[in-house]
């Protein structure tokens, strides 16, 4: 066996023992610890990939050298290799660029707890992608929801404390659903790794046994993950927590956490449950109704909020919403653009957070939107970086957005009928409504200030001026290098069945 | 359909039982106000769901897969994951009902009140 195969095992092991060690390290080291673990996590991610682009097929590791049957196993494919790669490269960048504003809205004494919580996300992020193991999924599910509930609290003030009591309800129901699920999952299967339930699913689909059970399991699946990443109708916890809690901590859960909950949906989908059986159970039609739901409401109720941050939350209800619409479509052109739309949303959203707060310090930190005018003056780094991501949310050429939305038409063509006509109308409404909010933020941007306007002293932090003009540079990557991507990703896909 | 009930309670009266609870339990959680009751709710489902995995788990005069009297024929146990992933499933309720129970601690001291509705107007009252 090749040494690059351990890299999963290695890159969870890594995370975890980090976790622990950056407790007991002194807040300013383990801050610096959290970024150099990305960093290491992401170079690890990188080789792998290109071991398995140039091989060309995925393997499964044994952990503890049990086989198949009882075992737990990794498995690892393009796939989960570069989205490992993409998230821990903006986990990496997320922490930099929110180091300033952790150091005086988290109390100085549990500042390298928030970094043991950013390690545990990542860790949970990690194993999701790569396992192969249900319960495993469940446990890790689990522990991701634990990182993402003290990370929003960290900034202790009344509306995190509320959202993330509400979001610890919202997610131990849909935890609740998710249990119950693999609960009855191997009751009928006797089996809890993925290749083994398939195998069984199939031949009970093939001889027409248990069909009502099957489609209840794909449902539970469905609404249970569906609560978990603030599907439409599931998101009210999200708007508080994205909005008041630590910059770092919102980029880091709108651009990782929901995602990784979206792509373990689309492995039990495929690997589970089997594309056959999801499509004719019609689950797929559900999540295309309330992905089109997201993306008008989510905009809608963006427009509506007066304030930046709570705009940027609602603005994530709407791109989960296009990702449920890709992956309902049920194609593999859909799966390709929801993909590609989580990396290039994953690299804009967490931008969006990082450079909004830099520009709330242009602004005095006020709320009123009549005060940000001119703060892409003051403040250019995040200016530009507010600007670029914003643009490539609403999709214009070159960045990320216009290529994902491309690719969602495109496969609404395919896929064709009613359906076509609904996905081309959604993204039509929703990207003028998209146009709507963010440009009319950035031209509040670069206009002058108000007479009698008194600019507020502040002062630009290196590591988040670094980190925002990485940041721009990776909203132009994602978008110039989107061939090569979305070549990965129907590669990735195709080894996934 | 109806002749059929009786024998369905009689040959899965755990499961059915099992389902009832999660029902109560789920429930609770989603719409109660009180947030010490909607914690109970949380545990209620959860203990629901891992009476659910146990009784299927179980096979009637089979005994746990420990060696002692040197039967080694599979025919005599039954299977340990199922009481495996309870366990596993206990430790995760167990943390999740940790931080709950916390955040809770945190709410009170900060409202002086449990019910999530009333701290919710509070809050929106308060300016930050």
């Amino acid at each position: 066996m090749e040494f690059v195969k351990n890299v999963p095992f290695f890159s969870i092991m890594l995370c975890m023992i980090s976790g622990v060690t950056a407790s007991m390290l002194p807040p300013k080291i383990a801050k610096w610890w959290t970024v150099a673990l990305a960093a290491v996590v992401a170079a690890l991610n990188a080789w792998l990939l290109s071991y398995l682009l140039s091989v060309g097929e995925s393997y499964t590791y044994m952990m503890g050298h049990f086989p198949a049957p009882w075992g737990n196993e990794l498995r690892g494919g393009i796939l989960e290799a570069l989205l490992a790669v993409v998230f821990s490269i903006v986990l990496l960048v997320s922490t930099l660029g929110g180091m300033q504003k952790l150091e005086y809205q988290v109390d100085p004494h549990k500042q390298n707890l928030f970094c043991v919580m950013l390690d545990l996300v990542l860790a949970a992020m990690i194993s999701m992608l790569y396992t192969n193991d249900l319960f495993t999924g469940y446990v890790f599910i689990e522990i991701m929801t634990l990182g993402a509930c003290v990370l929003i609290m960290s900034r202790q003030n009344g509306r995190t404390l509320v959202s993330a009591m509400r979001y610890m309800i919202m997610s131990l129901l849909g935890s609740g659903l998710i249990l119950i699920a693999i609960t009855l999952t191997y009751n009928l299967t006797g089996h809890l790794l993925m290749e083994n339930i398939q195998q069984s699913f199939a031949q009970l689909h093939a001889s027409g046994q248990y069909e009502v059970p099957i489609t209840v399991i794909t449902g539970l699946f469905f609404v249970g993950l569906g609560i978990k990443s603030a599907l439409f109708p599931f998101h009210t916890w999200l708007p508080d927590a994205y909005g008041y809690s630590t910059p770092a901590a919102s980029s880091v859960l709108s651009s990782i956490v929901s995602k990784a909950y979206i792509f373990l949906l689309m492995k039990i989908f495929y690997r589970v449950i089997g594309m056959d059986i999801i499509h004719s159970s019609h689950v797929m039609n559900l999540l295309f109704i309330f992905g089109v739901a997201g993306m008008i409401l989510g905009s809608l109720s963006a427009i509506r909020s007066h304030d930046l941050r709570r705009m940027n939350a609602y603005s994530s209800v709407a791109q989960i919403g296009y990702l449920y619409a890709g992956i309902g479509l049920g194609i593999e052109a859909g799966f390709v653009a929801a993909i590609y739309h989580m990396i290039m949303h994953s690299v804009a959203k967490s931008s969006l957070f990082i450079a909004t707060s830099g520009l709330a310090d242009a602004s005095g930190d006020s709320k009123r939107f009549s005060d940000l005018r001119g703060a892409g003056y003051r403040y250019p780094a995040a200016g530009i970086c507010f600007s670029v991501s914003a643009m490539s949310l609403v999709g214009i050429p070159i960045l990320g957005g216009f290529v994902s939305k491309l690719y969602f038409s495109q496969a609404a063509f395919e896929y064709g009928g009613v359906h076509l006509w609904v996905m081309l109308s959604a993204l039509a409404l929703s990207t003028f409504l998209n146009v709507l909010y963010f440009m009319r933020t950035v031209i509040t941007l670069y206009r002058p200030p108000k007479k009698g306007f008194q600019p507020p002293a502040f002062r630009k932090d290196p590591r988040t001026v670094t980190a925002l003009w990485i940041m721009t540079a990776l909203n132009f990557l994602v978008g110039l290098l989107a061939q090569p991507i979305v070549m990965a990703i129907t590669r990735g896909l195709r080894m996934f069945a | 359909m109806l002749e059929a009930i009786p024998r369905l309670l009689e040959e899965h009266f755990e499961e059915i039982i099992a389902v009832l609870l999660f029902g109560i339990g789920f429930t609770t959680l989603l719409l109660h106000r009180n947030l010490i009751k909607k914690i109970i709710g949380l545990n209620i489902m959860d203990t629901a769901v891992y009476l659910f995995l146990t009784s299927v788990g179980y096979i009637e005069g089979r005994t746990a897969p420990i060696l002692t009297d040197g039967i080694t024929s599979a025919q005599n146990y039954v299977n340990p994951i199922p009481s495996g992933l309870v366990l596993t499933g206990i430790v995760v309720s167990v943390s999740v009902t940790a931080v709950t129970l916390s955040l809770t601690i945190r709410l009170y001291r900060r409202y002086h009140t449990l019910d999530i509705d009333k701290i919710t107007l509070l809050m929106k009252g308060e300016d930050n």
